[in-house]
């Protein structure tokens, strides 16, 4: 269970919320109301105030990098730092099914970056993060790049990480995509940050 | 040692020669005159100013007066490595890395060469200590301001990179080997290639300076080889402490990315 207590962080509202396993939390907002922000903070990217626990357990007590292996955070834009796709992954071959999945070719591993559109680096960075089997997944906007049987694709294969206890916090300004993903729903809006069901 | 002393006369026919640039400059309307001016005249200055301390430093042979003229020296370097970085780090940072950095691997190089390779007597002689010292720290500011700009740089560049490689667990040293590897190699570029064309492209100023004041060049040749070695280990020494320090200052205890630690005037310089 990852427990956020009075979390704050810029213009973020203090947000304090339970994620039971295999639960998903959809997070909507305006622009500018610190969704991206909750993301960060969550995954401990930024310095923050508040507490985050997960199964009881302060991160402040857990290394750092292990947290974010743990509670992984995976950018709207995820970032490159080989020039090809293939050098991004510590295990190319695990990350075969993924790509089948989400309708992704195997040979992609050699395409450099730069030629990937935003849909596929969206993809390729969800997968990237799913391989490492986190606790907690933090996607921000997954699916804003992409077309509809890819959306659904990506939810799918979100979803059966859910069905094996992981949990996630989605950032989505889809209603229709809300509902499918998750049953209960954040809402940041003018400094609050109030929970409601779907 | 037998050299030719040049008179008031000798420079100021010399001189001349910047008095035919400022021509050129109302000629062609260069509009140069003016700093030509202040130039020519900071330099006479401050050229008389240097010969008359370092007379006055080799008289009264104090170690305490040259420790005090080796500590301006570095600090003017320091802020000469302030003065070159586009992003600067925020607060004393800023100063006080490059400053610090150099501080440490000039002097160290500098009393390694005094102590164990041209031995004066005593060992702190400004005679040898001080022009040493001057030329260790000009290339080990040189290597160390491109080692921090190349530095922030990248960091800021690749800031999703990091990010990203920060999100999937990596730790800060890991995420920002690029980096720091890029920012190593710029600072040690200057003195690889110094050393490959010392001698075929150009010859050394104290090297020419030793031959002109009567030396045998063979015998120059030795000074100018330690010094360029002095020069490669103070460079290397002072550049890694300064990379090292500014990765650490931008990362923190829990492996984030600390650009807000970078000055938010950046445009200013």
């Amino acid at each position: 269970m990852l427990s956020v207590r009075a979390l704050r962080h810029g213009s973020l509202a203090s947000t304090t919320f339970d994620l039971a396993d295999g639960e998903c939390l959809v997070a909507q907002g305006p622009s500018g109301s610190g969704k991206t922000l909750l993301l960060r903070a969550i995954a401990d990217l930024d310095p923050c105030e508040g507490t985050v626990l997960l199964d009881g357990h302060s991160r402040e007590v857990i290394h750092a990098p292990r947290w974010r292996r743990l509670v992984t955070y995976i950018s709207t834009s995820p970032g490159w730092w080989c020039e090809k796709v293939g050098p991004h992954f510590a295990d190319w071959s695990a990350a075969l099914p993924l790509l089948t999945a989400l309708g992704l070719p195997e040979e992609c591993g050699g395409w450099p970056i730069q030629r990937l559109s935003t849909g596929e680096r969206q993809r390729l960075g969800l997968i990237r993060a799913l391989l490492l089997r986190p606790r907690v997944l933090l996607l921000d906007e997954p699916t804003s790049g992409l077309d509809v049987p890819a959306v659904a694709a990506v939810e799918d294969l979100v979803i059966s990480h859910f069905n094996t206890g992981a949990s996630g916090v989605w950032v989505s300004h889809d209603d229709a995509q809300a509902r499918r993903i998750a049953r209960r729903r954040l809402v940041l809006e003018n400094g609050n940050a109030k929970e409601s069901m779907l | 040692m037998n050299y030719i002393q040049l008179d008031l006369i000798d420079l100021a026919i010399a001189g001349s020669l910047v008095l035919l640039n400022g021509g050129l400059s109302l000629v062609l309307h260069l509009q140069l005159e003016r700093q030509l001016l202040i130039a020519t005249g900071r330099m006479i200055v401050q050229l008389l100013l240097v010969g008359f301390v370092l007379t006055t430093l080799f008289s009264t042979m104090s170690p305490l007066w040259t420790g005090f003229a080796a500590l301006a020296m570095i600090l003017f370097a320091g802020r000469e490595i302030m003065a070159r970085q586009e992003r600067r780090l925020a607060g004393l940072w800023s100063y006080g890395l490059g400053t610090s950095c150099m501080l440490v691997a000039a002097t160290l190089v500098t009393v390694f060469a005094l102590t164990t390779q041209v031995r004066p007597d005593p060992w702190y002689h400004p005679r040898y200590g001080l022009p040493l010292l001057g030329m260790i720290l000009g290339n080990t500011m040189t290597g160390i301001s491109l080692g921090l700009h190349t530095l922030t740089t990248a960091l800021v560049r690749e800031r999703d990179g990091i990010e990203a490689q920060l999100s999937l667990g990596a730790t800060r040293n890991l995420a920002l080997l690029p980096a720091t590897r890029s920012a190593m190699r710029s600072a040690l570029m200057p003195i690889v290639n110094a050393m490959a064309a010392t001698g075929l492209v150009a010859l050394p100023g104290m090297m020419t300076g030793q031959i002109l004041a009567g030396v045998e060049p063979t015998e120059a040749v030795k000074y100018q080889l330690l010094i360029m070695f002095l020069i490669a280990g103070g460079t290397g020494l002072g550049s890694l402490a300064a990379v090292m320090g500014g990765a650490y200052r931008l990362t923190d205890g829990r492996h984030r990315l600390r650009l807000d630690r970078l000055s938010p005037s950046a445009d200013n310089s």
